[in-house]
């Protein structure tokens, strides 16, 4: 008699749309994943989403942990042996170099719970300033914007099915038909405007395309307020009552006019018009950014410039308009909640404030004085790796920035010079493949916990099946080795459930207020938003944020004074094309999941590089044949694909291969200044003909 | 330590201030700035004047390190002494310098008129050219004559118009720009500007202004409340002359923007650079910014700046690149279109396969493309016709092209022979089909054809289960 049918209700590991998704298994692992009637996906899913279960097989899945061997092998070991290795190894560098010598890598897709863990092991079990995560490269940028305009950063500040109803919807640099397909769904009645400068899948459907040049995004929200302004389109009624600052960014502005925008961008004045005539057409209008506005060096001041755009047409903290980011990671909103960024607590408070910080010290049950301040940022810790006053020893948990962090060569050799690299991982990742220590753990359909979608609403993560063998949670390993450090047991609690009560004690009255979510709450199906605090009747949770005052403490928005300053990386005799780095449909991230997925990887098996066909005759390129994209920080090696649609002076590259595929290898560390978040999206590069 | 001095306060003074504040001068910034009202964005006048926008969005920002002295007017500059001699009011003032840097920007020319202007010059009532924001208050009236065919003139014209003012354009060519759009392109714009509801009268020169009106050489008369002179500027380089600076048609300058004097420099509109002068607002900055990295100690030397012409004009999109002469060199091959009905034109001359010039009306797209391209010396598509129609010359193969391997379903990589596989084992229904292959699970953009695809295989089924006649 076969074992029961098991059907558990979940969430896709993926992205941050956190699709709805019924997963059913025969005990073992033969498992499979349809999608859930979820008000987000309405039973829709990508293909990552329906052969998601593969990766829970996958042939090369991480079972027991590794230790490196003195003749520099990854041998296999025991929990206790490697447990053991990692914290002798942390106390050597800690004694020798002091608490801030050892760092914590983090990732935007651990759940909830890991994040405030990890954050909470990092502050208290090591003493380090240390700890930073890649969700640094993808939306730190919108959310330093979105907290210095609203007073809070929430991605969506309404339910994405709020869309459906919009006439008009700006999608600046997010190709959601390719990176969130059941989002497209929302989209379908409203006219879009796409900003990209590639024509992409989602270009496609728009009513508008612009085509700025790279780097050059953040002129163009400068000229379509500009537009807004001489147009007489500005809202003055809800600037004059509802924001701060207008007058600075008008006069900015004004330098803007559409024929400069356009020797800027190259975007037509013409495009330009009817872009803010679409947008300011009516009330139901949204503006929508992706990481194509954030990745740059400049990134903020762009995802601000169209904060600012979108506030002088009226529309944030409207019933039928407003401006969300679309955020990437499958946390990626609850990951920058919770502590794992460097200068964070719990609940999204801040580091740095005395009162935030005597809050969560209180719930830990230490003194404040014992939370370090905030330390190195994502690249910049990654960069210090083993310099002198570097971290020597690095945690690395959900990520693998081998692949996804600019100037991959530097960071490989970084990572190599460590005294102690500890990677807990489900699959022999490139960055696990370097560690010395690997741990492996449990994946989405094993483990419990909770996530927050892009819309700031809060979801059951649920187990199905046992993991495999000896592979533990992520709590589990922080508790064993902060234990081995000397760490009271009870303070790193293992359950999900238990680590969540924790978390909603941290986040009390914080401005991500988890409060009054618990995990009862959720499972009897509410949809719950954040702010939801613990109130005496409980409290609905908040999918609209704003309708009623911004959260600064005089209830108003802020425009951003920004300008306009160039891509960091110009293009000349040596790197005549610029090259911008991104996603495709069928891989996510750094590619360690789904390039393990067979019918993922049949569609996109190795790197390639996208290049107009009058560019691919200039150097020499052919269809199908391999060329070297080189930059002055190095070189990859991709298959031409040639696209008629793209400018002639960009070539892309997706960011999901790894070796000699890496598109890391030529992007560019040249950091926000106020994000950290690197300028992934331009690059100078030189294409090459490579024989085979 | 330095202290740099500044005449003349427009947009490369202030883009000077602001490179020298990023690239960390040290020293002390000081600016005389003759106008009470210095304007930062002069092409920003015509929206001014059209109401669009408040003339205090023109004026610059404070620079933070810099002292401005407004109402400053230079006086004379004594090289010896390094000094410049200024009034201020009633106040006569010295400022000693270690760099002096003359951004002095150019001055209208007024043409000879009878009745336009008296013996000192001054204008008379009625009269003013558009170079200051306090000029767009004396515009006014119900009905205004523009003189002058130059961008200006037509950027005037035609904003007038847009703000329901009964405007007339007159010019001496037989259409305004004509030397720069060729005799097509300039016959076109006046169309456009009529429609716009410009009155242009080209060919005729003004001999005479009255209050009220405006008469020309050929015995007619135009209505002027106003009269607005857009008949050119010249470089202001008085002060640079009297204090036997070297002055050519502007302030000679090398490429470091240096006069012959090594202590002054020149920018923007008053200096003349490899021949050029008042090059424009492109060219000003970018010699501020090269200005700002030689005065704080950096390698730099200020190239020319494509010639690019844009007009700023709701009634056509125009723009010229290049000389119009680059259309008779040798080895140049051309690229035109026409089409009168649509009142757009296009002339592209090619030097292999980079822009020399072009000619382009009623055309945006193409007029940013080409201007893009040609400012960043890029080689142009090979498809030239889609280029000045702006459309995408080959758009990727529709998902479902008909092939039997075409892929119809993009997000679950669905061919259209994997769904006529599913239909023979069965799946007649379009959730059948789903259920089998997840066609229309992704974005949903595949719905229709799914659909299409399901009726067009059941019909041919109905089809053969007729009975034939």
């Amino acid at each position: 008699m076969p074992d029961a049918l098991a059907v558990t209700r979940t969430h896709c590991p993926y992205c941050a749309l956190q699709c709805g998704t019924r997963i059913t298994g025969r005990g073992g692992a033969a498992v499979t994943v349809e999608p859930a009637d979820f008000p987000v996906n309405r039973g829709r899913l990508c293909q990552k989403g329906w052969t998601a279960h593969e990766v829970l097989t996958a042939p090369d899945r991480l079972t027991t942990p590794l230790v490196r061997s003195r003749d520099g092998r990854l041998l296999t070991s025991s929990w206790d042996s490697a447990l053991d290795t990692v914290a002798d190894g942390l106390d050597r560098v800690r004694a020798r170099y002091g608490p801030d010598a050892s760092a914590v890598f983090g990732g935007g897709g651990l759940t909830n719970e890991k994040a405030y863990m990890l954050g909470k092991f990092a502050r208290l079990a090591l003493g380090t300033s240390n700890i930073d995560y890649n969700g640094r490269f993808c939306m730190s940028s919108a959310a330093a914007a979105g907290n210095d305009a609203f007073g809070v950063d929430r991605g969506l500040p309404f339910p994405v099915t709020d869309l459906a109803r919009a006439r008009t919807v700006l999608l600046a640099g997010a190709n959601v038909a390719e990176t969130m397909p059941p989002l497209m769904q929302h989209l379908d009645r409203a006219r879009l405007i796409v900003v990209d400068p590639r024509h992409s899948a989602t270009a496609r459907r728009a009513a508008l395309h612009l085509q700025p040049a790279p780097g050059t995004d953040l002129a163009l929200a400068l000229g379509l307020l500009h537009l807004a302004i001489t147009d007489g389109l500005v809202d003055k009624t809800y600037v004059d009552q509802r924001t701060r600052g207008f007058e600075t960014i008008a006069t900015r502005a004004a330098a803007w006019w559409p024929e400069r925008t356009e020797e800027v961008t190259g975007v037509s004045a013409h495009a330009q018009r009817t872009a803010v005539r679409l947008l300011a057409e009516s009330r139901d209008s949204y503006i929508l950014t992706g990481r194509g506005v954030e990745q740059h060096r400049q990134g903020t001041a762009t995802a601000a410039a169209f904060i600012n755009l979108a506030l002088a047409l009226g529309l944030p903290g409207t019933p039928g308009g407003g401006y969300g980011c679309l955020t990437g990671q499958g946390n990626g909103q609850g990951g920058r909640e919770h502590g794992q960024k460097t200068d964070q607590l719990p609940g999204y408070r801040s580091l740095t404030d005395p009162a935030d910080r005597a809050h969560v010290a209180g719930v830990w049950g230490v003194p404040p004085d014992r939370l370090p301040g905030p330390g190195l940022r994502a690249y910049e810790l990654l960069d210090a790796l083993g310099e002198e006053h570097g971290p020597h020893a690095l945690l690395v948990l959900g990520s693998n920035p081998m692949v996804s962090a600019p100037h991959a060569a530097r960071i490989a050799a970084r990572l190599a010079s460590l005294d102690l690299l500890v990677v807990a991982d489900f699959v022999p990742s490139e960055t696990a493949q370097a560690a010395d220590v690997v741990l492996p753990v449990t994946q989405w359909a094993e483990e419990e916990g909770t996530l927050t979608n892009l819309e700031g609403r809060v979801l059951r993560r649920r187990a199905l099946l046992s993991p495999p063998r000896s592979a533990r949670s992520d709590l589990e390993i922080l508790h064993g080795i902060a234990v081995r450090l000397g760490e009271p047991a009870e303070r790193y609690p293992t359950e999900p459930r238990e680590v969540f009560e924790e978390l909603r004690a941290a986040s009390r009255g914080g401005r991500a207020d988890y409060s009054g979510i618990t995990y009862d709450r959720l499972d009897a199906g509410e949809a719950l938003y954040w702010p939801c605090p613990d109130t005496d009747t409980p409290h609905p949770g908040t999918p609209r944020l704003f309708l009623d005052g911004f959260a600064h403490p005089d209830g108003r928005a802020r425009f951003a004074d920004v300008e306009h300053d160039g891509p960091a990386e110009a293009t000349d005799a040596e790197y005549p094309v610029h090259a911008t780095t991104g996603r495709i449909l069928s891989h996510y991230q750094s590619g360690a999941q789904t390039r393990r997925v067979t019918e993922l990887a049949a569609v996109a098996s190795e790197a390639f590089v996208e290049v107009h066909p009058d560019t691919a005759a200039r150097h020499g390129l052919a269809e199908g044949a391999l060329a070297r994209v080189t930059s002055a920080r190095g070189g990859m090696t991709a298959r031409v694909r040639l696209d008629p649609t793209l400018r002639p002076d960009t070539v892309f590259v997706p960011f999901h291969f790894g070796g000699d595929g890496r598109a890391n290898l030529f992007t560019n560390p040249a950091l926000d200044p106020r994000s950290g978040m690197p300028e992934f999206k331009v690059s100078a590069v030189r294409l090459d003909p490579l024989p085979e | 330590m330095s202290h740099i001095l500044v005449i003349g306060h427009g947009p490369a003074t202030h883009r000077l201030l602001r490179g020298l504040r990023r690239h960390g001068h040290d020293g002390t910034v000081t600016v005389l700035s003759a106008e009470h009202h210095p304007v930062q964005h002069r092409p920003l006048l015509t929206t001014v004047l059209q109401g669009r926008l408040e003339a205090g969005m023109l004026r610059p920002e404070p620079e933070p390190g810099a002292r401005v002295l407004t109402g400053a007017v230079a006086t004379a500059v004594d090289t010896a002494r390094r000094v410049v001699h200024a009034r201020q009011g009633d106040t006569v003032t010295a400022h000693p310098y270690d760099v002096l840097v003359l951004a002095c920007g150019a001055r209208p020319v007024i043409p000879p008129l009878p009745g336009a202007s008296d013996r000192t010059g001054r204008l008379a009532p009625g009269v003013t050219t558009l170079r200051e924001v306090t000029d767009c208050d004396r515009i006014q009236g119900t009905a205004v004559t523009v003189l002058g065919g130059g961008p200006l003139g037509v950027e005037t014209a035609s904003a007038l118009a847009l703000r329901g003012t009964a405007t007339t354009l007159v010019c001496s060519g037989p259409h305004p720009l004509h030397e720069r759009l060729g005799g097509t392109g300039a016959a076109l714009l006046t169309a456009r500007l009529q429609e716009a509801g410009v009155e242009v009268l080209g060919g005729r020169r003004a001999v005479r202004r009255e209050p009220g009106r405006l008469l020309l050489d050929d015995g007619t008369e135009t209505a002027a409340d106003s009269l607005v002179l857009c008949t050119g500027v010249e470089p202001e380089v008085r002060l640079a002359r009297a204090a036997g600076i070297r002055v050519h048609h502007g302030i000679v300058v090398d490429d470091a923007l240096r006069t012959s004097d090594s202590r002054v420099h020149a920018i923007g509109d008053c200096a003349e650079h490899a021949g050029r002068t008042v090059a424009g607002h492109e060219s000003a900055l970018a010699q501020a910014d090269t200005l700002a990295a030689v005065l704080t100690g950096r390698e730099a030397a200020h190239r020319p700046t494509p010639a690019v012409l844009r007009l700023r004009t709701h009634a056509v999109d125009v723009a010229c690149v290049g000389p119009l002469a680059a259309f008779r060199r040798s080895g140049i091959r051309t690229v035109g279109l026409l089409d009168p009905a649509g009142r757009r034109h296009a002339r592209l001359a090619l030097d292999g396969d980079r822009i020399a010039a072009a000619v382009l009306l009623g055309l945006p797209e193409a007029i940013a493309a080409v201007s893009h391209l040609h400012r960043r010396g890029l080689p142009v598509p090979s498809d030239r016709l889609s280029l000045l129609l702006g459309i995408r010359s080959h758009l990727p193969p529709a998902e479902d092209d008909g092939r039997a391997d075409s892929l119809v379903c993009l997000c679950n990589q669905v061919s259209r022979r994997q769904l006529a596989d599913a239909w023979e084992l069965g799946a007649r229904t379009v959730p059948a089909l789903v259920r089998v292959t997840r066609a229309t699970t992704g974005c949903g953009g595949c719905t229709e054809r799914v659909e299409r695809l399901c009726a067009g295989w059941a019909d041919a089924v109905g089809r053969e289960l007729e009975p034939t006649p």
